[in-house]
């Protein structure tokens, strides 16, 4: 009989655990420029008085890049820019040649899609994971599905003929830099419109970088021009005359101010503004999917997501119970290195956000409710912040009612759905909102009741380029994406 | 001996929650024909009866959507029956004031009634879509009145355009508050009227007669009204006072497209109009085992 | 913290009467298991997990060709994978039918490695709850240390979940001091909700591991199928205070499965789960993969199946 040959222990992993590879994209395969032009014209070309900006990477608070400020003059150059190219080349193409070079814009981005993860994770401070399976995926979808719209307009809108704007003036947000940039272009120029676009200030550079793809593709020059700045050049593009539409994304208060510039003049504009969703969990709920759908809902993008699930309303039978597998899981979050495809929650995107983050925390501790934060280690440098969970949480509370825009989620509970829909409505937002309950009845009679532009019913932040994306009352109005999407970028002229 | 009897005068008042209230500031301003004449005093609504109004229709909001699409169909449909049944009247009040066809505007009127009456349970099947999304959901966009819509109307064809963004509005299960035509606001009290009889819910139209100027800024500024239709303000200062003031709450403010002397064209109709008044609502579904 | 978590769960489960089924949403039990597979393990603890994937393996022969041959070949493996790498630890137990045991009990004679037995009618396990019974117990007297048998799925999927739950607690007080594993059969449940209603079912009668799959059917072991059977082993502790095991088997051929079945476990459950006491992978073909992983790590090149004993 064979006797088994003495092992060695193996290392005893139930006492010391599963330790994940630091597992680096590399980063190699982005050619970062140490400057940065605006892209007016399909040329680049410096900024007319010489303002300069340094883009940082949010993980490390390192440099990456020098990017233009654009001043009036730049941005009255980049109107005019796309008010020619309007004129000569983009409205007369025929627009399944229109659809064709979206096709190929869609394209490119799938092939250089690992780049542009990568420069992103840089820039914006987002998990890999993310960048590579989220935002690229969804850029890329859709240009790829506005594409098919620009020559089936007319079957979109019965009875009614289409007709581009003109000009459009867009101001994107730093959470999701690429994918806003595609959100807001795809319908733009499949409608036939030209467009003028100012990516936010820390996160330049996929924008910049999507100028490439453009002169890959044979975009006819003008036809996308790219304005980096900080607010006030988005201000100058928003109140420019030469703009026959805005469509901007960011905060409330931006969006009041912008709707505010554009009052009277005539000019359409679509807003995607800040949210407090609330995401509403009953007792007969799958409960470890729900807890995955609250952890998605709030630590996605380290909460840097106008539609964050920032509002847990747990019903009061079950909420230790959810709380408790809740506080477990988010000990099992892995924060750090942006790059490293383990990772689950990144770089908060800037010291000045980061400090609103803390201020609000602050608030929320003093004002007595109950703070609990995942042990996991945190980097030595960067910007950071634990996933976070507030209890004890009251509806006046400021954590409760403001949109703290990171990772912290605030706990409230209710009793029956009708409370559940009061307090879940009893906020100035309407973005989103979650539903969990197995009952397919009170999801529709739930879903019925939330005001607010997006409602996941078991499950949370879903996105896809035929699903129209916009808010209720102060979290803007227009939609994004689908049918919908597409309205907002046309005259529906009747027979007059 | 024989004497002309002596016309019984009709006193013109608000429309607010059903009823017919006089204006709270006791204020009216006199309404001539276009002739001259002087026809009667209509209240001069200020901004506290604006303020009831938005009240009434709030509070008439969540019961006139909770009906059926069918039934607001069928009172949508009576209204027009009620409007016919007056057409008499409705074509006198517009010829005094100067009206260049009555007859025509108030048939377009009543065929305007029908013709979104019988939207109220297509418009979601037309402005409504399935998502085919790239994964395992089940994800359809519906649209839902936006709430309180707040409606000011044009002096021209001051019957017409006020169905014509009326009919739109209410058809979605919004309610409304509508400053009527500045010149002409007698018609409009007289549709007040029908709209009283017909089977229509207090609250779901209110109807203010006064000055554009001061009733279109404060209706603005109120923060229960979710939408706001100013296709009737035709004074540029006034539309962007009242256009910042709905800033300040992120109010959608929308306006008819097209010329202004384009009512009586039938692609001034349209479910597009009713989609002015509505916002998307996106559902999203798993779908497993 | 987990320590207080879990009391604040356990005394909130006392007052739910009697054990509380969470249903299960498929789509995002789907996700999150494929989001665990995409986890990339260090080198050193693949290492490690390797040989954790070795130690924690029922190597396994359930053919009715099955010869004593056969089995004492598979048990030499069974005690030493690698005849060429002395540090390749032994397997955890064979897994043979009840016939088999007294040839697997003499060719691994005090190595260690446990003997599983298929016992009780595998694997339909429709004959009487009696022969099942006099199966459980003869196997166990020819030395069999742990007894698979398979969960009552007529009885189950009928919605005799008592007669299901009774039979398991019959075959448990067959087994004496072995060990008592229940196969769900989930690939014939129909779906998540299922599983997890059938893990709380055998746990709650006694089973010491529940187990996916039998082999003999479609659809054996999936991640996130062993993502929701953890679940309900998490929730079962939760609720009750008692620790049972998961074992996959089914479709399990390569290295990388087993460490993403590991990653799923330990995530979900804790580091106290990866020890053979309370985790299984029940596999035939799995292990040479596994043992071709181990050398490529150890040499830096990949390497020929040929290279390896076939049992």
């Amino acid at each position: 009989m064979t006797r088994p040959v003495p092992v060695p222990a193996s290392p005893d992993l139930a006492v010391t655990g599963i330790e994940y590879a630091p597992a680096p994209e590399s980063t190699d395969i982005v050619h970062l420029r140490d400057r940065y032009d605006l892209w007016i014209d399909g040329r680049w070309v410096a900024p007319a008085d010489g303002g300069r900006m340094t883009t940082v990477n949010p993980a490390t608070e390192e440099p990456l890049a020098e990017f233009a400020v654009a001043g009036a003059a730049d941005v009255d150059a980049a109107v005019a820019a796309a008010r020619a190219a309007f004129h000569d080349r983009w409205a007369p193409l025929a627009p399944s040649e229109r659809a064709k070079y979206l096709y190929r814009i869609a394209r490119i981005l799938q092939e250089r899609s690992r780049e542009f993860a990568v420069l992103e994770t840089l820039d914006g401070g987002k998990p890999i994971k993310e960048s590579r399976d989220v935002d690229l995926p969804l850029a890329a979808a859709h240009l790829f599905h506005h594409a098919g719209w620009a020559d089936k307009l007319e079957y979109a809108f019965p009875g009614r003929r289409p007709r581009p704007l003109g000009v459009v003036g867009q101001v994107i947000p730093w959470n999701f830099p690429l994918l806003m940039a595609a959100w807001k272009l795809a319908p733009a120029l499949a409608t036939g419109n030209t467009v003028v676009l100012k990516p936010a200030e820390t996160t330049p550079l996929t924008a910049l970088l999507l100028a490439e793809v453009f002169e890959e593709a044979g975009l006819p020059p003008g036809v996308v021009n790219i304005v980096t700045g900080a607010g006030e050049t988005g201000a100058a593009l928003v109140a420019h005359p030469g703009v026959d539409k805005v469509a901007f994304t960011g905060s409330t208060d931006v969006g009041k101010q912008i709707q505010r510039t554009l009052a009277g003049t005539g000019r359409r504009l679509t807003l995607e503004l800040g949210g407090k969703a609330a995401n509403i969990v009953f007792e007969d709920a799958a409960i470890d999917q729900a807890v995955e759908g609250i952890v998605n809902g709030i630590y996605f993008n380290q909460g840097h997501v106008c539609c964050a699930g920032s509002r847990l309303l747990v019903q009061e039978s079950v909420a230790e119970l959810v709380v408790a597998k809740l506080l477990r899981r988010i000990q099992t979050l892995r924060v750090g290195d942006p790059l490293d495809k383990n990772t689950d929650v990144g770089a908060i995107n800037s010291r000045p956000q980061l400090e609103k983050i803390h201020e609000l925390v602050a608030a929320g501790v003093a004002e007595g409710a109950t703070m609990h934060q995942s042990a996991c280690p945190l980097p030595e440098r960067g910007l950071f912040f634990p996933p976070t969970v507030f209890t004890d949480v009251a509806q006046s509370h400021r954590v409760a009612r403001e949109e703290i825009f990171g990772p912290v989620l605030s706990v409230l509970t209710f009793r029956t759905a009708e409370e559940a829909v009061t307090k879940a409505n009893n906020t100035s937002y309407g973005l989103s909102a979650g539903i969990w309950t197995e009952k397919g009845s009170r999801i529709l009679w739930m879903a019925d009741r939330m005001k607010a532009g997006v409602v996941w019913a078991n499950t949370f932040n879903r996105f896809d380029p035929v699903s129209p994306f916009g808010g209720y009352k102060e979290s803007g109005f227009g939609r994004e994406g689908g049918l919908h999407g597409l309205e907002p970028y046309l005259h529906l002229e009747g027979a007059w | 001996m024989v004497t002309d009897r002596l016309e019984v005068r009709k006193t013109y008042k608000l429309f607010i929650g059903g009823a017919f209230p006089r204006s709270e500031s006791g204020r009216t301003y006199p309404v001539e024909s276009a002739d001259g004449r002087f026809l009667a005093h209509a209240c001069l609504a200020s901004r506290k009866d604006a303020r009831d109004a938005v009240a009434a229709a709030r509070k008439a909001q969540e019961g006139w959507v909770g009906r059926t699409a069918y039934n607001r169909a069928q009172i949508l449909y009576r209204v027009a029956e009620m409007l016919e049944g007056r057409a008499a009247q409705f074509r006198e009040e517009l010829a005094v004031g100067g009206s260049p066809d009555p007859a025509a505007e108030v048939a377009a009127a009543v065929d305007r009634w029908v013709w979104y009456a019988g939207w109220a349970d297509k418009f979601g099947q037309v402005l409504g879509t399935h998502n085919p999304v790239a994964g395992p959901f089940f994800t359809f966009s519906v649209p839902e009145p936006s709430g309180v819509a707040a409606v000011v109307c044009p002096d021209d064809a001051p019957l017409l355009a006020l169905v014509s963004r009326v009919a739109p509005a209410i058809v979605a299960g919004n309610t409304v508050v509508v400053v009527a035509s500045e010149r002409w606001p007698l018609v409009s009290m007289t549709l007040a009227e029908v709209l009283a009889t017909s089977d229509l819910p207090g609250g779901v139209v209110n109807l203010l007669t006064g000055r554009r100027a001061e009733l279109a800024v404060p209706l603005a500024a109120h923060r229960e009204v979710d939408v706001l239709d100013l296709t009737g303000v035709d004074d540029p200062a006034v539309r962007t006072e009242a256009e910042r003031a709905a800033a300040d709450h992120v109010t959608r403010v929308r306006r008819a497209e097209g010329p202004a002397a384009a009512w009586f064209d039938p692609s001034s109709q349209s479910p597009y109009a009713i989609a002015d008044f509505c916002e998307i609502k996106t559902v999203w579904h798993p779908m497993g085992l | 913290m987990s320590s207080s978590t879990s009391g604040v769960v356990a005394r909130l489960a006392e007052q739910l009467d009697p054990i509380r089924i969470t249903p299960v949403d498929a789509v995002a039990l789907e996700e999150r298991a494929a989001a665990l597979a995409g986890r990339s393990v260090k080198r050193q603890t693949k290492a490690a997990l390797l040989d954790l994937a070795i130690r924690c393996m029922d190597l396994t022969t359930l053919e009715g060709a099955d010869t004593p041959g056969k089995v004492r070949a598979m048990c030499a493996k069974a005690m030493r994978p690698d005849p060429s790498d002395p540090t390749a630890p032994p397997v955890a137990a064979v897994c043979v039918y009840p016939e088999l045991v007294a040839t697997a009990v003499e060719a691994l004679g005090d190595s260690g490695v446990g003997i599983a037995s298929v016992a009780g009618a595998f694997p339909a396990g429709l004959s009487s709850l009696d022969v099942r019974v006099r199966d459980i117990a003869w196997a166990v007297e020819q030395g069999a240390t742990e007894i698979d048998i398979v969960l009552n799925r007529s009885a189950f999927l009928s919605g005799e979940f008592g007669r299901a739950f009774d039979e398991i607690v019959a075959s448990k007080a067959a087994c004496g001091t072995a060990h008592l594993k229940v196969i769900l059969e989930t690939g014939e449940l129909g779906g998540y909700d299922a599983v997890r209603r059938a893990s709380m079912l055998a746990m709650a009668a006694g089973a010491d591991f529940v187990k996916t799959s039998t082999g003999k059917v479609g659809v054996n072991a999936t991640l996130p199928t062993a993502l929701c059977m953890a679940e309900a082993i998490r929730d079962f502790e939760d609720q009750t205070g008692r620790i049972v095991g998961l074992k996959v088997a089914g479709g399990i051929r390569t290295a990388k499965q087993s460490w993403q079945y590991l990653v799923v476990v330990y995530e979900t459950l804790g580091a106290r789960w990866l020890t053979p006491d309370l985790f299984r992978l029940g596999a035939s073909s799995l292990l040479n993969d596994v043992l071709m992983q181990r050398r490529k790590l150890a040499t830096g090149a990949y390497q020929r199946l040929d290279d390896f004993t076939i049992d």
